[in-house]
């Protein structure tokens, strides 16, 4: 089978994250990181390709964003994928989680994947829903948030935490499925895995080639428009202490505690 | 168009979801303003009783789809789209958890709707829905409107308080065919609790655990502290994820709301998940050795450092003043 790991760039968690003003879209300058959800959906692909319980011919990384974004599928093919494919279209830009769900289906679409892995959300905002979309769009089924999949005569067994406890579930291919942290811990790619990642066949494709309808993606094409940005209510800043000299901080806890008659 | 529709979650025993409860009074008290019903949606063979009740929260009616099983996202799908297809509805809002994003996110592909998520508060504004939506770790408030309709909105947990107003719902029983990728997941075990069955919920001190505590054995730091304090331990979704600890004392989206007086954050990021399960403790003190750690943006004290050195000194610290 195919599977298909949508990946993404995100900002380094270490960099102030900012909306431009003008645009109010995220200023993505600060871009360099594979969103760290996408790392463990690509090790849940190499898994089950090398678990041997269902034959898996190609691991291929597919991501949607600027010239900028080929970066994400360098270090998913790092990480084990056998080629990538990026869409990548002015068109695009500005697409909100309608359209980018849309933009994803289509160029999914495009490679008929058997399985799509995803992470289950980024810090970037999307949390928790494009697997959902794209799923509907691709008329699979589909569940997120899942951090254990065990593949059985050719179908998916799959656990997650949900709002009354763990649930297990079924799941029929062709499927999409998002994925938690819990699920793995990703391997770290070889020296020479990052040496060879830009030699593997890497596809650009514009919104023509995989049949997008230039009307629904973009901001033109997009069903919810940000009017407004504000700053949270002020709240008052909480006291910091450094942990210099453990008993003095200790001290300093225990006031604080009593002080609240908390003790 | 007109009118907001909410997805009633319930659990295996027909209890429906306090978050859901809450969407409805939010709905009830938004169609006020924009003209419509507030509407519900219940799937399974629920009561009429049951379903009449969620007048109390303010639903005027309850779609109820009787063959629709519970627990699984893209049936109910299915039923939504129905009904908002046929009934002319403006808006769908979901209350938190995490079927709420995964039916939410799959109507928005199913009618080509804009959704919002993790949303804390709904407006207005000219006769239409505005949601606020915390962005970027809650450090900006986005007000993000809907181009056309119907609009979705998938609420933060916690964001929607319930109001009972007395009154009945009216129940339409609707009949709905399930699309056939719906049919292709099939719940095997639902709501299975693992590890120990933990209150927490009544505790006025809680100790919370998340991987700072760098392993399963790092817990009886926390419950040696909890125990110093008379408090109870809880623990991050990661954490429960993991196996280090019962998934009856998690905190947050998929797990237990808190508002203990005290809440002692040992190892916890503060990622917005666990957050809206906690913050409204009267007091938040959050010991970690990440300075950027999102948690100390919502801590009243913070103490940054390691836990493994500081906590085992602090338990022994307040077990002498309480000895003295």
């Amino acid at each position: 089978m195919k599977i298909c790991v949508l990946v993404k760039e995100v900002p380094d968690a270490a960099v102030q994250k900012r909306i431009d003003p003008n645009t109010m879209r995220l200023d993505r300058g600060g871009e360099k990181n594979l969103n760290p959800f996408d790392t463990h959906a690509l090790e849940a692909a190499m898994q089950i390709k090398e678990g041997g319980a269902i034959p898996v011919e190609e691991v291929v990384a597919v991501t949607m964003g600027p010239g900028s974004a080929v970066r994400a599928l360098h270090k998913a093919v790092a990480l084990g994928a056998d080629r990538s494919v990026h869409l990548s279209d002015d068109a695009l830009a500005g697409s909100d989680v309608c359209a980018t769900g849309y933009s994803l289906a289509k160029v999914l679409e495009s490679e008929s994947p058997d399985l799509v892995l995803l992470g289950q959300q980024s810090d970037d905002g999307e949390c928790y829903t494009i697997g959902a979309v794209v799923a509907d769009h691709l008329r699979m089924p589909s569940l997120t948030q899942v951090i254990k999949i065990d593949v059985n005569d050719g179908k998916l067994r799959c656990e997650r935490q949900a709002e009354y406890g763990y649930d297990t579930v079924e799941v029929e291919l062709p499927a999409v499925i998002s994925v938690g942290d819990a699920i793995n811990e990703p391997r770290y790619p070889s020296l020479k895995a990052i040496m060879g990642a830009k030699k593997k066949p890497l596809d650009t494709k514009a919104t023509g080639d995989v049949g997008i309808d230039g009307g629904m993606v973009g901001e033109a094409g997009s069903k919810t428009a940000v009017l407004a940005l504000n700053p949270p209510p002020a709240k008052e800043a909480g006291e910091i202490i450094e942990d210099e000299d453990t008993n003095e901080t200790v001290e300093k806890i225990v006031a604080w505690l009593d002080e609240r008659k908390l003790i | 168009m007109a009118g907001i529709l909410v997805y009633a979650l319930h659990d295996d025993e027909g209890n429906f979801n306090k978050n859901s409860l809450g969407a409805i009074s939010e709905a009830a008290k938004l169609s006020g303003e924009i003209g419509g019903d507030a509407a519900a949606l219940v799937v399974g063979d629920i009561a009429d009783d049951a379903c009449a009740s969620l007048g109390n929260y303010g639903a005027a009616k309850v779609y109820r789809a009787k063959s629709v099983p519970e627990g699984l996202a893209q049936p109910i799908v299915d039923a939504m789209a129905k009904v908002i297809q046929d009934e002319g509805i403006s808006y769908a809002l979901f209350g938190g958890g995490l079927l709420g994003f995964e039916i939410g996110a799959g109507l928005t592909a199913r009618l080509n709707a804009g959704v919002t998520m993790e949303v804390t508060e709904v407006k207005v504004q000219d006769g239409k829905l505005v949601s606020e939506r915390p962005i970027l770790q809650d450090s900006q408030i986005a007000d993000v409107g809907y181009v056309s309709e119907p609009g979705i909105i998938i609420s933060r947990l916690n964001a929607f308080d319930t109001k009972e107003t007395g009154g009945t719902a009216e129940v339409i029983d609707v009949e709905v065919e399930l699309s056939p990728w719906s049919t292709k997941a099939t719940m095997v075990q639902r709501g299975e609790q693992r590890g120990a069955d933990v209150n927490i919920e009544d505790a006025d001190i809680l100790v919370g655990g998340g991987r700072g505590l760098g392993a399963a054995e790092g817990f009886k730091l926390a419950e040696e502290l909890a125990e110093s304090m008379g408090g109870a331990v809880a623990a991050t979704r990661a954490v429960v994820d993991a196996g280090w600890y019962p998934y009856a004392a998690q905190i947050g989206q998929t797990g237990k709301t808190v508002a203990p007086k005290l809440y002692l954050a040992a190892g916890v990021s503060g990622a917005i998940q666990h957050k809206v399960g906690m913050q409204n403790s009267e007091n938040i003190l959050a010991i970690n050795k990440d300075p950027n750690a999102p948690i100390f943006e919502f801590s009243d004290l913070g103490v940054v450092g390691d836990l493994h050195k500081i906590v085992p000194k602090l338990t022994e610290a307040i077990k002498a003043k309480k000895g003295g």
